[in-house]
């Protein structure tokens, strides 16, 4: 056993920790209040080379891992979690599944560009009618000549609205039900693929989810992502490293909860003492901070294994589930140790409430977790 | 252009906290980071390579684990990074420092300039830069705060006095310390990581930079420290407060008055 990041991991988190410090964490509280898009920080990133940590060098990656990769999920949504969810959504679903699917020459024509952050990736796998039963895929794609000809709509599709491509999941022959599944690499701007306005959510405000709609979208043959027929064993793959990412958010923000509380009970004077002196205070915080530290064990186990080669599916759901779960608790528990400040908008822990509850939700809620876990037991 | 930039590692912290038995700093469970001035001359190193071409190399003289301060600035963008690091070496005040600094400029050879940041935040002396320009016989520009102009035989710089600036037009080579508003300093790129990573950085120790044991370390080191503490956190102080000026005027006498003062 070796619990120590190596050199270059911990290089990596001291630089993006200093990086969310100074040129996210003063921006979150604003952007999330206008709903305002991160433009400014995702250029920065992009220069920075932080899109490109999970994929090697030769598809304009810097090769450092997926662990490293985590780090820096969850040091960015410790800053600020609509960041970290267009981060994560970017890298591990949208830019993944071509990296992972894709030829040489798909991989090289749009993984390069995503890699180095010069352009979002999006992944249109959801509809109104297909969410945890995603094998309930009602698009369609029908090879007409040299082209496939794509109808349909998805929901909650993250950065599609900022986004050059979209890997989008569609029916080829309903008479294999999953098997009949294919994913297809759309770009934005081909006629019929259109977008709506985003949504107005409870939280994550500052990122990008928007409706995807289909009408005859003409796409080359060449499009198709692997072979037909494996689009749905293809999203399984992509989400299981989609849930390292998220579990890595969720870490974020569970951090972000217990620095926020720490310091309150350190400054809160009630009773003649700050209220970091009374033992119903040290006792919620030991709790969060415990609970951080085993999320954050289990999401770097995920990411261990997957950097190493081998199996993480139960891990993956194991971490993200958990990490999920303990962010929304450390959230309320933050703004009880805030009481009543806790509750207003001067106060980043509102928010942290507010973004951490997606977690229990995207890519796979925490019950599909659960399933997913069960299967893995034999169940 | 060769460009040669001196950086130190530092504790992450401007409250440093001194341990009072042994009057020395206390830096476990600091971490460490690379002196914020230097970041500056780093980043104003890299501006002048990317304008004019060239390379640049950064020093550091300090145990080890400067090692990951120099990584750092690799990672930043500079070419080469040498440690300077020797038992030999330790104890160094402001003197030797600069003496085994430039002992290994000198080795270096060829340079152009030679950036400083314009003091470190641990011992806030300021006087390693300057040490180095008069043990290497070069003119030198302290405070920094803007580059204006860059020729292959000198330089205009501006530098920073109380209430302003003087322009000052500098022959190359020359020893150049910055100030903290001549630039901000980019982050390290992840591909710059991986490289600094991969990267041989050789170590020198006394013998490799021709330094005279007697001139470096402790042994060189003329300042001898007496004592080191902190100063007692002083009270907050009490504000008098009236109608105006007069009625301050007369609290203000009362409260000398009770202090016998006046």
């Amino acid at each position: 056993m070796n619990f120590q990041l190596d050199d270059q991991q911990l290089m990596i988190q001291k630089i993006v920790r200093e990086f969310a410090e100074k040129e996210v964490a003063p921006v979150a509280a604003e952007l999330d209040e206008k709903g305002q898009f991160p433009h400014e920080i995702t250029r920065k990133m992009g220069e920075m080379g932080l899109f490109g940590l999970p994929f090697p060098e030769e598809y304009g990656g810097s090769g450092a891992g997926y662990l490293a990769y985590a780090i820096a999920v969850e040091e960015i949504s410790r800053a600020c979690a609509s960041t970290g969810i267009t981060y994560a959504a970017h890298c591990s679903i949208g830019t993944g599944p071509i990296y992972l699917f894709g030829t040489e020459e798909q991989k090289k024509k749009w993984v390069i560009p995503c890699a180095e952050g010069r352009m979002f990736a999006a992944f249109g796998l959801t509809e109104p009618n297909a969410g945890s039963d995603a094998g309930g895929t009602q698009t369609t794609a029908v090879l007409d000549g040299d082209e496939w000809v794509l109808n349909g709509s998805k929901c909650f599709i993250t950065n599609v609205g900022v986004g050059g491509v979209a890997v989008i999941t569609a029916v080829t022959d309903r008479s294999k039900g999953t098997r009949g599944i294919s994913a297809f690499i759309v770009p934005t701007d081909t006629p019929g693929f259109s977008v709506g306005q985003p949504y107005h959510k409870l939280g994550l405000k500052a990122s990008d989810t928007r409706e995807i709609i289909l009408e005859n979208v003409r796409i080359p043959k060449e499009n198709i992502l692997g072979k037909e027929g494996e689009g749905f064993k293809q999203f399984l793959v992509a989400l299981d490293g989609g849930r390292i990412s998220i579990g890595a958010l969720s870490v974020g923000i569970a951090q972000a909860c217990l620095d926020a509380s720490l310091k309150y009970a350190k400054e809160r004077v009630q009773f003649g003492q700050p209220i970091s002196k009374f033992q119903a205070i040290q006792f919620k915080l030991a709790d969060m901070a415990m609970k951080t530290e085993l999320a954050r064990l289990m999401v770097y186990k995920a990411a261990w294994l997957k950097d190493n080669g081998k199996p993480f599916s139960k891990e993956a759901a194991m971490g993200k589930l958990y990490a999920s779960e303990i962010c929304v608790q450390n959230a309320l528990e933050a703004i009880q140790i805030h009481g009543g400040y806790g509750y207003m908008k001067e106060y980043p822990v509102e928010r942290y409430l507010r973004d951490a509850k997606l977690m229990e939700i995207g890519e796979g809620t925490s019950e599909i977790q659960r399933l997913v876990i069960a299967r893995q037991l034999g169940c | 252009m060769e460009i040669i930039v001196c950086i130190k590692q530092v504790p992450d912290t401007t409250e440093v906290k001194i341990d009072p038995v042994k009057g020395t700093l206390i830096r476990e469970g600091v971490p460490s980071i690379v002196n914020p001035f230097d970041k500056n001359a780093v980043e104003a190193a890299l501006q002048i390579k990317a304008a004019k071409g060239g390379k640049v190399t950064v020093i550091s003289m300090g145990p080890p684990q400067a090692m990951d301060a120099l990584r750092e600035c690799v990672a930043m963008g500079a070419d080469e990074a040498v440690l300077l690091s020797d038992r030999a070496f330790a104890g160094a005040d402001t003197w030797a420092t600069s003496y085994t600094l430039a002992k290994a400029i000198e080795k270096i050879g060829k340079y152009d300039i030679i950036f400083c940041g314009k003091q470190a935040i641990d011992g806030d002396t300021a006087q390693v830069g300057p040490g180095i320009a008069e043990h290497l016989g070069l003119p030198q520009v302290t405070y920094v705060q803007k580059i204006r102009e860059v020729t292959d035989t000198g330089m205009i710089v501006e530098r920073a006095i109380e209430g302003g600036y003087e322009v000052i037009s500098v022959p190359l080579p020359a020893m150049i310390a910055v100030e903290k508003s001549i630039n901000e300093p980019r982050f390290p790129t992840m591909m710059g990581t991986m490289k600094a990573h991969k990267k041989q950085i050789p170590i020198w120790g006394a013998a490799d930079i021709n330094a005279s044991e007697d001139l470096v370390g402790m042994n060189g080191s003329p300042t001898q420290v007496k004592r080191v503490f902190a100063p007692e956190r002083r009270g907050g102080g009490e504000i008098l407060q009236a109608e105006d000026e007069a009625g301050v005027c007369v609290l203000l006498v009362e409260k000398l008055r009770e202090a016998k003062i006046v």
